[in-house]
Formats: structure tokens, C-alpha cells, sequence
């Protein structure tokens, strides 16, 4: 006997909940669904892995402790890469030191004080904006601004406070929804003993936001490091053989220094290009998976 | 010692203004300063640009020459020529292309993402897609060099692997995860309860999604592939490396092409300060602004507009 449609089950108890057509149909549709998603999401991943995989392989060998540490030579074609990697750390020191108060500020203004007005709407529609403006105007905005309007020249200074425009909405994103993310409860009890804004700000609110803010830090460092066209007109240049000595100097980058061996240097040898790019892209990701890490720790460990 | 404190006190506070209360208006001032400095960058990034960009703009700049022309010739000491057409549809070709290859993986993956997986494969894939975001615009630029640039040779028997094709591709990978991690949230956006009464209905899990969670988030997801089109047309470094750089209209997709972005990287560097040149180049950037600005003024607003429905 079949169960059909208006049978209610009356007639057949254990037959009740077995499958219709139309059930089986809906079934088949669903796990056939799944299925062509699932492959979609496949294809997304599946050629980065591969990519990975061929970067590891040929640039896996070049790495060793002599190209990281040692000076370009030949022409850049043999050699390694240490002056781009000490000129990445000032570049991302000096634009953390510009972005980090700022973006830190801004994000207390809206979390804290904003009211909702045009004000405040205006100021996360030129967020929206600034984290979409492309980089290559970021780079022309560093040019009119900082290297020619402020004459801080082709420098490590202009490069940086580039950068520091470009990720400044990153830190703000990052930096509100950790302050959001403190209950209001929190704020209420030190109010009620007599402190003011800034005290409550500065004992309760900050302290517990600071892991989420380290995050969105740690995020805006590894998007500094792996960026090209702000800092190409700036502030790198294509080969400088010494340290800089201070942020009047122009740097190597490790980004730029990629590119540059990559188009630039004819006999560049295939090794020391994937090395580079190997050294960059691990910098860049492992920064990345320490921030995820940090927030799924965090995550867990939150009391409230 | 305690009322020693409160004694010397006492005549001036009347209304608190203590230490800590002149520490919180200074404060309260250094914040908001801090607050408005998007406005004041995203206005100076304006200012700047077109400062230096005015010059041609008032100057040698033929509207009609600017947007109808293919002739990009700008270092021509007798008869420089400012076209950008060729350029514009070097950035249309890739970015096109891109968004062809990307806008359905990316759906796609934020569907099953959001919708299906669950638990530790959910956690992983998102991990996975903000990792894949993280990937450098150069490195993107170096794989279309080295790794694609040999593939698409030996797969289509083509002379030259640089082009519409490998920086098309290139840029789909680039902006999928941005995409991807967008349209996810839209759909997260979408109340719980609307699955849960479909559900209760009898719906499978396909039915919600197409009936009921897509047309719901549909706001969302258009945004998402806006801010994927705006992310494409803004790219620089891949575009430079692994589109060819010949201006043309391409009419195959191995052409070689020549992204706007590309062309001021590619030559700002020789264009000496003040020169037309050089001011054309930041007209061009001042293009990129706008259009930048209006597509994300766009998907702002869909996404106002889905919120308020």
C-alpha cells in the first residue's frame, strides 16, 4: 500500500512518515544543490591551493638563511633580499605610528560619542569610500600630498603616511566593532561612580577592547607589507644598496622589490623570484592566520 | 590627608570641573578630530589629485579627443594625442571578464558557505576565503607572470600568455573572496525566522534558500558583486603585470590590453613633475575616483535600501 496525500495516516500507521515522490524529488534536489555548490566553492579554493603548492615548491629551495640576510647583487640578479625586508618593517613601523592614534580616535569618536546625524553618516560614508578608493590614486593622493605639497620628497615618511591613509580604515572597522562589542553595562557601572567619559573610556572600555583592536593591528600590518602602487612613487625605489638610516631615506620594499625583479631586471633568475615572492606572501598570510587565531582564541574566552 | 584634598577643592568644584573633567573635554576634542579625519582624507585624496590634474584639465584637455580617441600618446614632443579609449576598454575587458568568472563562484561559494556547511567545514572555508583576500596585489601580478603566463600558452597554443585572459582570471581570483565574505554576510543579514517559518511550511533546505533567503538578501548580494566590480576596476599591480600593455580595443581574449590603473603606474615615473603628461595622469586618477566613489555610493545605498524594506 502507498501513502498518498490526504491519507492522513489513518489508514496506515507504520507507513506514516515514509517518503513521497515528491519527497524523495525534493530530496534529490536538495543533495544535488549541495553538491553544485559545494564544487563551486571548490573551484574558488582548489586553484589558490595550487598555486601555493607551486610557489612552495620552486621558491622553497631559494630560501635560506643567506637570502634572507644578505644584499641584492649582480644587478639584482643573485643575492638576497635583506635591505627590502628591514625597508618593509620601517615602512609598516612608521605608518602604524601614523594610523594606529588616528584610526584608534576616529573609532572611539563613533563608538563612544557620534550621535546619529548627518555628521556621523558622513563620516562612515568616507569610510566606505576611503577603503574603496583605488590604490594607485592612494599612490597619486601620497605624490600631490605628502612627497610634493608637504616636501617630504620621494621618502620612507611619504611612503608611509600613504599607507597609513590607505589602512586607516581598516584600523577604524576593526577598532569599532571591538568597542561596540563591550556591553553597555560595562559603561553604565563606572559612570554611575562619578568618572568621567574619557576615565571610563580609558579604565573600562579600552581594556577590554584591546585583543579585538591587536587584531584589526595585526590585519593592517600584512595589507601595509603586500602593498605595491602606493609606495612605488613615494618612497621605494628599485634598488638602494644600504639601510635607510632614517625616514627622510628612501627604502627597498619586499613588494616592490618582487615586482621589480619580476618586469624589471631581464636576467633575473626564476629562484630568486618565486623565493621572493615565497618570503612575501608567508609574511603576509602568517600575519593574517595569527589575527584569526587571535580572535577565535579571544572568542572563547570572552566572559560575557 | 584625604580631607586636606577635599577642603582645597571644595571652593572650585562647584560644578566638577576638576582635573579629570578638563582631561575629558580636551579628549572628547582630540577624539572627534580623530573622528572627522575619513572626512578630511577622502576630501584632501580630492583636493590634492585635482590640484594637480587642474592644469590639464583647463588646459589641453579636448572632452570629446579625451573620450573618443584610441591614440595615447602623451610624450610626443609635436603632436601629443590624449585618448582614453583604448584604456577604458582595457579596464572594461578585464574587469568583465573577471566578474564573468567570479560573480557566479563567488554567489556560489556564499551560499553553500552560509547556507549549507555547518560547523568546523564552515569555520575552515571562511577562514580559508579571509586568507585567500589577504594574497598581495604583486604576488597576484608575479602567478599571472610565472604561472598562468606558460599555462595559457600551452593550453590554447597561443604565442603570448599575457592578456585579457590571464588578468581576467587573475583579477576573478583576486576579488572572488571579497565577493565571497560580502554576499555571506548578506545572507546572514537575513532574519533567522523567515528560514524557520519557510521551514515550518514544509520547505527543504534548496526551497528556503531560493524562495525565501536569496530574494531577501538580494540587496546584499547586488552590493556585494558592485564592491567585487569596484575592487576589479581599482586593481593596479596584477593588471600591470598580467595584461600585455598595448593600448587597443581588445577583439580576442588574448589580446593584449591596457588597464587605466596600469597606465599611471606604468608611467608616472617618467612623466616629469608639472608637465601635461604628468597632469594628464592624475586626470585619469581623478576619473578612477569618481567612478570608485559612485560605485561605492551605490552599493551603499542598495544595501540602505534592503535595511529599510
Amino acid at each position: 500500500m502507498t501513502y498518498s496525500e490526504g491519507d492522513g495516516g489513518v489508514s496506515g500507521q507504520s507507513l506514516m512518515f515514509a517518503a513521497t515522490p515528491l519527497n524523495m524529488r525534493n530530496h534529490r534536489l536538495q543533495w544535488l544543490f549541495r553538491a553544485l555548490f559545494g564544487l563551486m566553492t571548490l573551484i574558488l579554493v582548489v586553484p589558490v591551493g595550487i598555486i601555493f603548492g607551486v610557489l612552495l615548491v620552486r621558491g622553497g629551495p631559494a630560501i635560506s638563511f643567506e637570502f634572507l640576510f644578505s644584499y641584492p647583487s649582480d644587478g639584482m640578479t643573485a643575492g638576497g633580499i635583506w635591505p627590502a625586508l628591514v625597508g618593509t618593517m620601517w615602512l609598516v613601523a612608521v605608518s602604524l605610528i601614523a594610523s594606529v592614534p588616528v584610526g584608534v580616535a576616529a573609532a572611539i569618536y563613533l563608538s563612544e560619542y557620534a550621535p546619529d546625524n548627518w555628521l556621523t553618516r558622513g563620516i562612515n560614508l568616507a569610510i566606505i569610500n576611503l577603503a574603496g578608493v583605488p590604490s594607485i590614486v592612494h599612490a597619486l593622493f601620497g605624490v600631490g600630498a605628502f612627497v610634493i605639497f608637504a616636501g617630504f620628497g620621494t621618502s620612507i615618511l611619504a611612503a608611509s603616511l600613504t599607507l597609513a591613509v590607505m589602512t586607516l580604515p581598516l584600523v577604524i572597522v576593526a577598532t569599532r566593532e571591538s568597542l561596540q562589542a563591550v556591553p553597555m553595562a560595562f559603561r553604565e557601572a563606572c559612570w554611575n561612580m562619578g568618572a568621567t567619559r574619557w576615565q571610563t573610556i580609558r579604565t573600562v572600555v579600552l581594556p577590554n577592547a584591546i585583543s579585538g583592536i591587536l587584531t584589526g593591528v595585526i590585519l593592517s600590518v600584512s595589507r601595509t607589507a603586500g602593498e605595491t602602487a602606493p609606495i612605488m612613487f613615494t618612497g621605494a625605489a628599485f634598488f638602494f644598496p644600504f639601510l635607510p638610516s632614517s625616514v627622510f631615506d628612501q627604502t627597498m620594499a619586499m613588494a616592490m622589490h618582487l615586482f621589480v625583479i619580476s618586469t624589471a631586471v631581464p636576467g633575473a633568475p626564476d629562484e630568486l623570484k618565486y623565493g621572493t615572492a615565497l618570503t612575501l606572501i608567508t609574511l603576509v598570510l602568517l600575519m593574517n592566520a595569527a589575527s584569526i587565531w587571535f580572535r577565535s582564541y579571544l572568542r572563547g574566552k570572552k566572559k560575557w | 590627608m584625604l580631607a586636606k584634598r577635599v577642603k582645597r577643592s571644595a571652593p572650585m568644584d562647584l560644578d566638577h570641573r576638576g582635573r579629570a573633567w578638563y582631561i575629558d573635554k580636551a579628549v572628547t576634542f582630540l577624539v572627534f578630530v580623530g573622528g572627522i579625519s575619513a572626512i578630511i582624507f577622502i576630501i584632501g585624496i580630492f583636493v590634492f589629485i585635482t590640484k594637480e590634474g587642474a592644469g590639464f584639465i583647463v588646459g589641453p584637455l579636448n572632452v570629446r579627443e579625451f573620450f573618443a580617441s584610441l591614440t595615447w600618446r602623451p610624450t610626443s614632443s609635436q603632436n601629443p594625442s590624449y585618448g582614453v579609449l583604448g584604456l577604458i576598454a582595457g579596464t572594461a575587458s578585464v574587469t568583465g571578464l573577471a566578474m564573468v568568472v567570479s560573480v557566479p563562484f563567488s554567489l556560489g561559494a556564499a551560499i553553500f558557505i552560509g547556507e549549507f556547511a555547518t560547523g568546523r567545514l564552515r569555520e575552515s572555508l571562511k577562514v580559508l576565503v579571509e586568507l585567500l583576500a589577504a594574497i598581495p596585489s604583486v604576488v597576484w601580478g608575479f602567478i599571472g607572470l610565472s604561472i598562468m603566463n606558460p599555462l595559457i600558452i600551452d593550453m590554447f597554443d597561443v604565442p603570448v600568455g599575457i592578456g585579457v585572459l590571464n588578468s581576467g582570471i587573475i583579477l576573478g581570483l583576486m576579488a572572488a573572496p571579497i565577493m565571497t565574505t560580502i554576499a555571506e554576510d548578506a545572507l546572514k543579514a537575513v532574519p533567522d525566522t523567515y528560514r524557520e517559518a519557510a521551514e515550518a511550511m514544509g520547505a527543504t533546505k534548496w526551497q528556503v534558500i531560493f524562495r525565501v533567503v536569496l530574494p531577501a538578501g538580494k540587496n546584499g548580494l547586488v552590493a556585494a558583486v558592485l564592491l567585487g566590480v569596484g575592487r576589479g576596476f581599482g586593481e593596479t599591480m596584477a593588471v600591470l603585470m598580467a595584461s600585455g600593455n598595448a593600448i587597443q580595443i581588445p577583439t580576442s581574449p588574448f589580446d593584449s590590453v591596457r588597464a587605466i590603473t596600469a597606465t599611471i603606474a606604468a608611467e608616472l615615473g617618467d612623466a616629469p613633475v608639472g608637465s601635461d603628461h604628468y597632469r594628464a595622469l592624475f586626470t585619469l586618477g581623478i576619473l578612477l575616483f569618481v567612478v570608485t566613489f559612485i560605485i561605492n555610493l551605490t552599493a551603499d545605498l542598495v544595501v540602505k535600501g534592503a535595511r529599510r524594506a
